[in-house]
């Protein structure tokens, strides 16, 4: 049992990295040796301090930059030894700035360019990029340039002109900055259908509140390093892993370790709002005494 | 006493269709730190262009009634004057940092209004100090974090001593520690009285709502909502604005429409505690 487990994890095994270093021209070390592993299906954080090295980290998955030291393995192609474009046909990342991702004249345009070179007749081509459009309700601005499209509408396009792709891995830098709550929603929908599709997902995240919700698992970057590998609400409840990434705990996370600071007796996971919103539910009506119609 | 005043302002863009201000009404005092939310495209960038002239001296379009800063009308004073009581600090402080060090930053504006050296030293000592940046004095501005970038993106708006202060998302490139340190570093300055009034654009309201005085809620170009920061949070317009809710503000929400809460809403986690223990 244990073995068969053993080798469905192994088959599943789809990034594979080894001592990894990375050298900038200019003599900065940006990773000092990373090992990680990441399975087939998976929502992956990576969180860490501005500088820590998750934006150069990232960038090996798809040959942006090539390993100084140690390799990369895509399933079984060594970054090193694989074209580029191959690479990024697997590996989709969008980027946080979608003004450093967008260039063609056109929305529809860029959604076009993106899906050349990926042996389509003219015929799957053009439908491919309707449904694109439609998909990411950006049909209505198909002629405009994206430089005329508003902040959240162009991080739209870009996130459309990846997927479209279709990614075996998909990697988000920073995809909730700047994003009220409908682009919040859109983007945890995005996520939890591609997951669905079987696809793996690697967010690049400050963003403590969205991953509690919608990570299961993080790794912590520091100088370079990875210094904590778990679970998104172990690492983001322990004050030294916190201090040392320059993070907070979630608002919940925060109040459930009051909650347990007074002796109060909570289920492990109210850190979820659902279960938050039950356990205060039931712990104000007993306190309170309040029967029905409610009082305070 | 009034800062900027809006009187019955309305601004589109050359271009556009729409009005993206609408029958803007609006009273900014001093002494006050204020929180401008509200979604994508709801027009917070437009309202704080229209508060130093930006809109409609550099922005063009068509215009219905007035802003006044500190008795200025913006349509008259070039934005060159109205700059010194109004401060803008962007998003990406990359954009506005130049010079070679972080001193020559701070001093690159007083230097261009023609303060007397004496005295520009003596401000920018003073700027170094309350953004706690002695120890990057001699620094390139794009050899430091984004935390830091930020700070001296503060101290340099600072040096030319405006009575204003507006942010727009000044802590979104930042970890979730250093933007508790650069917003509470604002509040402090405000408390100071280094600065009468501070605004600040900000999607992440879990941390900065604690800090707010008041809050301006703003929805397709209007202002649907404006006062003390408890009021607002409280009310409908704010809970179906579409903005980012803070979770503890969402979970009494939550307790609120099952009748088992009737109180006022914590906006932060120290009122949830303090709620807490009072029924302990």
């Amino acid at each position: 049992m244990e073995n068969d487990n053993m080798e469905k994890k192994l088959e599943n095994l789809q990034i594979l990295v080894n001592h990894l270093t990375y050298h900038y021209p200019d003599g900065t070390i940006a990773l000092k040796g990373i090992n990680l592993n990441i399975y087939s299906g998976e929502i992956v954080g990576i969180m860490g301090k501005n500088g820590a090295g998750k934006s150069t980290l990232i960038k090996t998955f798809n040959g942006l930059l090539k390993p100084t030291t140690g390799t990369v393995y895509i399933e079984n192609d060594e970054v090193n030894n694989v074209l580029m474009s191959k690479l990024t046909r697997k590996v989709g990342i969008v980027f946080q700035n979608p003004d450093l991702q967008l260039f063609a004249n056109t929305v529809e345009d860029e959604i076009r360019f993106s899906l050349k070179n990926l042996n389509f007749t003219k015929t799957e081509l053009e439908n491919q990029i309707n449904l694109t459009l439609e998909k990411f309700k950006l049909k209505k601005f198909q002629n405009r340039t994206p430089f005329t499209l508003s902040g959240g509408e162009k991080k739209r396009l870009a996130i459309a002109s990846i997927m479209c792709r279709n990614p075996e891995i998909i990697v988000f830098d920073e995809p909730t900055i700047g994003q009220d709550a409908e682009g919040v929603e859109f983007i945890r929908n995005l996520i939890k259908e591609k997951h669905a599709e079987g696809k793996t997902i690697i967010i690049v995240s400050h963003d403590i509140e969205f991953a509690i919700d919608n990570i299961p698992r993080t790794i912590l970057m520091a100088d370079g390093l990875i210094i904590a590998d778990g679970p998104t609400n172990k690492i983001l409840s322990q004050d030294q892993i916190l201090n040392i990434g320059s993070l907070i705990s979630p608002q919940l996370i925060k109040l459930s370790k009051f909650l347990i600071d007074l002796k109060i007796k909570v289920p492990e996971d109210v850190y979820i709002k659902e279960n938050m919103v039950q356990f205060l539910g039931s712990y104000f009506k007993d306190k309170m005494g309040i029967t029905e119609g409610g009082k305070q | 006493m009034n800062l900027i005043k809006f009187e019955d302002f309305s601004f589109k863009y050359d271009q556009a269709q729409d009005f993206v201000l609408k029958d803007i009404k609006l009273n900014i005092e001093s002494g006050k730190f204020i929180l401008l939310c509200g979604i994508t495209g709801s027009g917070k960038t437009s309202l704080v262009r229209a508060m130093n002239g930006l809109i409609p001296q550099f922005y063009h379009g068509e215009i219905k009634g007035d802003v006044f800063v500190k008795g200025k009308n913006t349509k008259n004073v070039p934005t060159s004057t109205l700059s010194r009581d109004v401060g803008l600090v962007f998003q990406n402080p990359e954009n506005q940092l130049i010079a070679m060090n972080v001193e020559r930053e701070i001093a690159f504006g007083p230097e261009n209004i023609g303060i007397p050296w004496d005295e520009m030293d003596s401000r920018i000592k003073e700027c170094i100090k309350i953004t706690d940046i002695e120890h990057l004095r001699k620094k390139a501005p794009f050899e430091i974090s984004g935390g830091e970038q930020q700070r001296v993106a503060i101290a340099s708006i600072l040096a030319l001593q405006p009575e204003i202060i507006i942010f727009d998302e000044p802590t979104s490139l930042l970890d979730p520690k250093s933007a508790i340190q650069i917003l509470n570093l604002l509040k402090k300055i405000l408390l100071e009285k280094k600065i009468s009034t501070i605004i600040v654009i900000e999607h992440r309201l879990d941390i900065v709502l604690p800090l707010a005085d008041e809050v301006i809620l703003i929805d397709k170009g209007r202002i649907i909502e404006h006062g003390e920061a408890h009021y607002v949070i409280n009310g409908e317009k704010f809970l179906n604005s579409g903005v980012n809710i803070p979770k503890c503000v969402s979970v009494f929400q939550k307790l609120m429409n099952q009748n088992i809460f009737t109180g006022k809403m914590p906006i932060s986690i120290e009122e949830t505690k303090n709620l807490i223990n009072s029924i302990k």
